[in-house]
């Protein structure tokens, strides 16, 4: 269990640690010496090549871009910094970052919560196990634009009808065209379509816990809740760890659904980053977007970074 | 239904625990099942049971009652005509081959392309160009596509792989990291005798590879493999963003349609959208073990 949970934590440098022991075992049998087949060159190449040509490239050219007034094609000049200096007074952009950080933090609360007392039911002894089981991971093969759309029917059609019979007066209008309220919905479709992810891999984390464990506890007295807040979540919290990075990372992307349901409305209500980033096509304000787009790659890695560093504590607590 | 459990365990020697199959002894399951946890299972079921039924329910609706919008009243006539409008509409069956093409080239690139290079490294570790390539590789995992969307854009559009061509290219990059870090995890556990003793009767690197590695390396290409069709087939960003050209668009991207043009046209657009996911779903209910045990397998690596 420790060696899981060790790799759960920190996929990268966990696979790092033990493949760096075994290329120090490799030399010290001074096997560096020897003549590599040039057939491994030709498996390893188009890997890098596609690697380099869609991503490096990019990313240089985009981060070079970013310190120009281009506008996406024709002439453009080197500004500095100027670009930076105006994202940090930009309403839109500031508001999109505080909207996206909001509802990454809100979305992996409620999806792991879900997911996790989801993942507790379907592996107690209950009858429909499998049944229930392909039912809860259906929303995963769906598309997140689809069901977008399927959902803003509901939300602006079907829930209106039910609220004005019931004479609610706060659902007889769409919750999708008010700018308080439009994020609920968008929190609401997300953890539709991200729970069965995340609920499996809780699952594979429970059933790695041998029920001697829960037998022991329950000789000693332990209730139910004890038994889930000292055996349970100790036990499963590199599942937990590796749940709240992934879910965040996937999170702070967010486009289709938002797309598919809000369009980032009601007004600027709902506009993710990933959605005012790609308006620096038809805004005709490339370099400036480009700025963007690395300030948003910094958060990024700052956030991936400190969650690393915090849940590496928790980790070992696990294990 | 223990299969589903213990296929995580059986179908990787590499993160063989064992200890799922503990889990429910056979002396144990005639004992009594958790009814009130079935009960409120199924309660739940309902909330992603419902929106598939009432998309169900619209699609079979004529044009006349759809425009009501009673996602509960039942289609009455109940017809197939909206099946036929949207198929006409999409142009469904060259949105299938364009959908179709990305996902397959997705698929077989992401295996082949991930799983050579993931040979390559792990035989070479000692190297130093393979061990920097294979970070190299990894710092994909921390570049989302939007950061990188604009300048991918403006490049495959001078180079013209503004194209469902670019898109699968696109897909296979992105998923790199990831599937390059399971093949090389699950190949370590590989052990090299199996290959010298091929290597000894004379066997060239690329024959040690196709004959003995590559099927070894099933159960994860399996995994890779559906992963990459849900992700690929699935996508909308980077379709609506990269194809210029809208008559080779994907289907989740022309699904957009029905915001725009027919946004009254219920009945049509939700058989569209069913027609759209079918695909997937049928993928899942008959692949459906590999899918879960995939997922648990992604994330004990």
């Amino acid at each position: 269990m420790s060696t899981t949970t060790s790799t759960v934590a920190d996929p990268s440098t966990g696979s790092a640690d033990t493949t760096r022991k075994r290329g120090a075992r490799r030399d010290s049998r001074s096997r560096s010496t020897r003549r590599v087949d040039p057939v491994y060159y030709l498996f390893l190449f188009p890997a890098l090549a596609i690697f380099t040509l869609a991503i490096t490239l990019p990313a240089v050219l985009g981060f070079a871009y970013s310190f120009t007034n281009s506008i996406g094609f024709g002439d453009w000049e080197f500004i500095g910094l100027r670009n930076y200096v105006a994202m940090f007074r930009d309403q839109g952009i500031v508001s999109a970052y505080l909207f996206t950080l909001g509802f990454a933090l809100v979305t992996v609360v409620v999806v792991n919560v879900l997911a996790f007392i989801l993942a507790l039911g379907l592996t107690s002894r209950i009858r429909l196990q499998a049944a229930l089981r392909t039912v809860f991971v259906l929303p995963m093969v769906i598309s997140g634009i689809i069901i977008a759309f399927v959902f803003k029917f509901l939300f602006s059609t079907t829930l209106p009808s039910i609220g004005s019979a019931l004479g609610i007066e706060s659902l007889s209008s769409s919750i999708l065209a008010d700018e308080s309220l439009a994020w609920i919905a968008i929190v609401v479709v997300t953890a539709w379509s991200t729970i069965p992810s995340t609920m499996l891999i809780y699952i594979a984390g429970l059933v790695t816990i041998p029920d001697e464990v829960y037998e022991a506890a329950s000789i000693d007295g332990a209730g139910p809740a004890k038994r889930l807040w000292n055996i349970t979540l100790p036990l499963v919290s590199g599942f937990i760890v590796i749940n709240t990075i992934l879910g965040f990372k996937n999170y702070l992307n967010a486009y289709d659904i938002v797309v598919g349901l809000t369009d980032g409305g009601p007004g600027t209500a709902t506009r993710t980053v990933a959605m005012s980033i790609f308006k620096g096509f038809t805004g005709g304000d490339y370099g400036y977007q480009m700025a963007n787009a690395f300030v948003f790659f910094l958060i990024s890695i700052v956030i991936a970074v400190i969650q690393l560093s915090i849940t590496r504590g928790k980790a070992s607590f696990g294990a | 239904m223990s299969t589903i459990a213990t296929t995580p365990a059986s179908a990787t020697p590499g993160a063989a625990s064992g200890s799922s199959d503990g889990r429910r002894p056979t002396a144990r399951s005639r004992e009594r099942f958790n009814w009130p946890a079935t009960l409120v299972l199924l309660v739940c079921s309902l909330a992603v049971l419902v929106p598939l039924l009432v998309t169900i329910n619209m699609s079979l609706k004529s044009d006349a009652q759809a425009v009501e919008g009673e996602a509960f009243a039942l289609p009455a006539p109940l017809t197939f005509q909206a099946f036929v409008d949207a198929w006409q509409l999409t142009n469904f069956p060259r949105a299938l081959a364009v959908s179709g093409f990305v996902t397959l080239l997705a698929v077989a690139g992401e295996i082949v392309i991930s799983s050579l290079a993931a040979y390559a490294i792990v035989r070479n570790w000692d190297r130093r160009l393979f061990r920097w390539s294979f970070f190299y590789l990894l710092a994909a995992m921390f570049i989302p596509f939007p950061v990188v969307a604009l300048p991918q854009v403006q490049l495959t559009g001078i180079i013209h792989l503004d194209t469902p061509l670019g898109v699968a290219i696109l897909h296979i990059v992105f998923a790199l990291a990831f599937n390059t870090m399971l093949f090389t995890a699950f190949l370590r556990a590989i052990p090299i005798s199996l290959e010298e003793s091929m290597r000894v009767d004379g066997a060239t690197t690329w024959q040690v590879y196709w004959r003995l590695i590559f099927p070894l390396l099933g159960p994860m290409a399996a995994t890779v493999g559906i992963f990459a069709f849900l992700g690929s087939w699935n996508d909308f960003m980077m379709p609506s963003l990269i194809i210029s050209d809208p008559t080779l668009q994907t289907l989740p991207v022309l699904q957009n349609m029905f915001q725009t043009q027919f946004n009254n046209s219920y009945n049509i657009a939700f058989a569209s959208y069913l027609m759209a996911m079918a695909p997937a779903i049928i993928v899942y209910l008959l692949a459906q073990r590999w899918v879960i045990s995939g997922l648990t397998q992604g994330a004990v690596k």
